[in-house]
């Protein structure tokens, strides 16, 4: 009857498993290119990263299955698979990213020089780009006028646009509580992160068109300056700061709000004193990554600002350039036709370069902003 | 330095839910009084209007009378902040100001409120108060390192640090050893002893023996079911709670047949 005794050794299992040595997908994942590269070479008569690409991503997957089916089961079988396909969508996702940085650096580094970071359009012609392409003489022009145009069209746009976003979303934390005005604002938030920029530059230059018309009758061009265009910026910029800043502001602990005013300070006293210097890293780098945010922006400022070829330090009077619309009008409009519109492309790609450097520089400022304010808590 | 408060027929409200009903109380100037019951009876709601620091909860509202020496701190014209500069609170949750150091924390208070100190006065301030919270001898040499960097129970008492150094009248302490280990609990208890020579104190705690070392009064909140009010059922010397209740369903609550 004792039947104990019997089912005793099949209940014990054992801990250990058959494992593949730990080197083993990347020896597979190695092995696939080599074979994709190479059915690829013999199929098409020739090397074709996309063919390549495909075939070695599903024969990797199969020959990972096979392999640790067959020697560790089926469980891990299924669970390498999965890490598998998990990295190489990671991958996947990387190449249009890393694919365009390469082609920015790769084209833009080509062209750049101080040259072109000192220069403007100013007096450019045909033929000085043809002679270029001859390789008679240097690339002329310069798009100095633009960085400058980039530079203050951002400033002015963050000069409006931080102190409307923080307050209000100083307002939507602090005060509103459940209110209308405050889901009014929100709401308001929500619609303007979603206005096409196209929109956002239209209603500026509509705006302050109807001002110039009202002020000189007759002067329809002169809406068009950088200032109109730090408007338009703003218009998208705002809703993002005021969205990050909430969120941040969120993040503050009620128990400091309430050991402040249980000091006996004030409201708007514990908003400045504790509030927002407990906050102040995220704010920062959220108002770094909206200027990121828009200063690419090309649309906006091709209708509001026009296109300038020589440099205009004045924001308020006259058209600008930034580098978006300097990019977009040298490819769309090349100072010289046919064969040396070259030239303009280059030109365009070292912009082009500029711009990506620029938004990265913010991108990194943002962290270091982040890491060097945030509050300490070392001891 | 102290104050009396009488409080009157207080009802307490969050929107529409009335979470404290009819409670009436006399607290002596220079005592520790304690608030004891079970979870959800209300005794954290109660402390909080004795500074109207309820009221920063959205749709919190209070019917009846908080008399601090005669003067009622809901009656009209009377500033909030007013009261908060009489009434100091220490929170369950030690909650020192991550941006500033040990000595800004305790002097948080003073200069949030417009005091200009000078560099003796402020040194004098910073020593007296964490002296009196128990805790110079132990931060003296790290006076400008952030105050976060202290152990749960040093914060705590740099928390009771900011708040004495306000000198308020009373203070109001929310659970503030539910955090601590038996050691500091015991720092904080000798330090609440020290302070009722100066200060009206009222500490919420659900440690009995707490209540009883601590304070001279205890006041016994309990609830009927959820959803239901809490109403005071005793207010009386700590020693008579605690050996012999008059009310019933208090002796029950001491002696553990309940909640
Ligand atoms: N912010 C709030 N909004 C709505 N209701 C609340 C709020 N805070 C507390 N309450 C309710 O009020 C009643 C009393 O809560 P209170 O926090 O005063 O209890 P307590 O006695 O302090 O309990 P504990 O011992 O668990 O801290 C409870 O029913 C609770 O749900
Ligand atoms: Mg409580």
């Amino acid at each position: 009857m004792l039947t104990t005794s019997d089912t005793t050794p099949s209940r014990s299992r054992s801990l250990t498993s058959k494992q593949l040595p730990k080197a083993t997908p990347w020896v597979i994942a190695v092995a696939s290119i080599i074979v994709a590269a190479g059915i690829s070479f013999l199929g098409l008569g020739r090397f074709s990263i996309t063919v390549t690409a495909v075939l070695a991503g599903a024969l990797n997957a199969i020959a990972v299955f096979a392999i640790s089916a067959a020697y560790e089961g089926r469980r891990k079988a299924v669970d390498r698979v999965a890490t598998t396909v998990v990295s190489s969508t990671f991958v996947l996702a990387c190449v249009p990213l890393i694919s365009l940085l390469w082609l920015t650096v790769s084209k833009g580094g080509a062209a750049l020089d101080l040259n072109l970071l000192s220069r403007t359009m100013l007096g450019m012609k045909g033929i000085l780009d043809q002679q270029y392409v001859a390789g008679e003489a240097g690339l002329a022009g310069g798009f100095y006028h633009a960085i400058v145009g980039t530079v203050l069209i951002t400033l002015a746009a963050c000069v409006i646009s931080i102190p409307v976003g923080v307050l209000a979303a100083i307002y939507l934390v602090e005060y509103a509580g459940k209110n209308k005005l405050g889901k009014a604002i929100t709401f308001l938030v929500d619609v303007m992160t979603g206005i096409p920029s196209i929109v956002a530059g239209l209603f500026a230059f509509a705006l302050f068109s109807t001002i110039a018309e009202l002020v000189m009758p007759a002067a329809a061009g002169v809406a068009k300056t950088g200032f109109t265009a730090a408007v338009a910026l703003s218009v998208l910029m705002i809703p993002i700061v005021v969205r990050n800043t909430e969120e941040i502001l969120r993040l503050v602990p009620m128990d400091l709000r309430e050991a402040s005013y249980a000091l006996g300070v004030p409201k708007w006293k514990t908003i400045v004193k504790i509030v927002l210097p407990t906050s102040v890293s995220g704010i920062l780098s959220g108002v770094t990554i909206a200027i990121a945010r828009v200063i690419g922006e090309t649309a906006p400022i091709m209708v509001t600002a026009g296109f300038a070829k020589t440099l205009n330090w004045n924001l308020f009077s006259g058209w600008m350039s930034t580098l978006p619309t300097y990019i977009y009008d040298s490819q769309l409009r090349p100072v010289s036709p046919g064969d040396a519109a070259i030239a303009s492309s280059e030109r365009a790609w070292a912009a082009a370069l500029v711009l990506v450097a620029l938004v990265m520089i913010l991108n990194l400022l943002a962290r270091v902003i982040a890491k060097v304010l945030a509050p300490k808590a070392g001891r | 330095m102290s104050k009396q408060i009488d409080i009157k027929d207080l009802n307490i409200y969050y929107g529409d839910f009335q979470a404290v009903e009819g409670v009436e109380m006399q607290i002596k100037p220079r005592s520790v009084t304690a608030f004891i019951g079970p979870s959800g009876c209300g005794k954290s709601t109660v402390l909080r209007t004795l500074n109207r620091m309820h009221e920063v909860i959205p749709g919190a509202s209070v019917r009846g009378e908080v008399l601090m020496d005669g003067s009622d701190i809901y009656g009209a014209g009377v500033d909030p902040v007013n009261v908060r500069r009489e009434v100091g609170m220490v929170f369950q949750r030690a909650n020192p100001f991550p941006t500033m150091s040990i000595k800004e924390n305790v002097l948080a208070g003073v200069r949030l409120n417009n005091k200009r100190l000078s560099k003796a006065e402020a040194d004098d301030l910073t020593e007296r108060a964490l002296r009196g919270a128990n805790l110079w001898n132990e931060v003296k040499d790290r006076l400008n390192l952030p105050g976060s960097g202290l152990s749960g129970g040093q914060q705590q008492r740099l928390c009771i640090a900011r708040a004495i150094a306000v000198e308020p009248e009373v203070l109001l302490m929310d659970e503030p050893c539910s955090a601590l280990d038996p050691i500091s609990t015991l720092a904080i208890e000798d330090l609440i002893n020290d302070l009722k020579d100066k200060y009206t104190v009222v500490i919420v705690t659900h440690n009995m023996q707490q209540a009883a070392r601590v304070s001279d009064k205890t006041a016994f909140f309990n609830i009927a079911g959820t959803g239901k009010p809490g109403k005071l059922i005793e207010f009386n010397d700590t020693s008579v709670i605690f050996s012999n209740p008059e009310k019933e369903e208090t002796e029950n609550y001491i002696s553990g047949r309940f909640g």
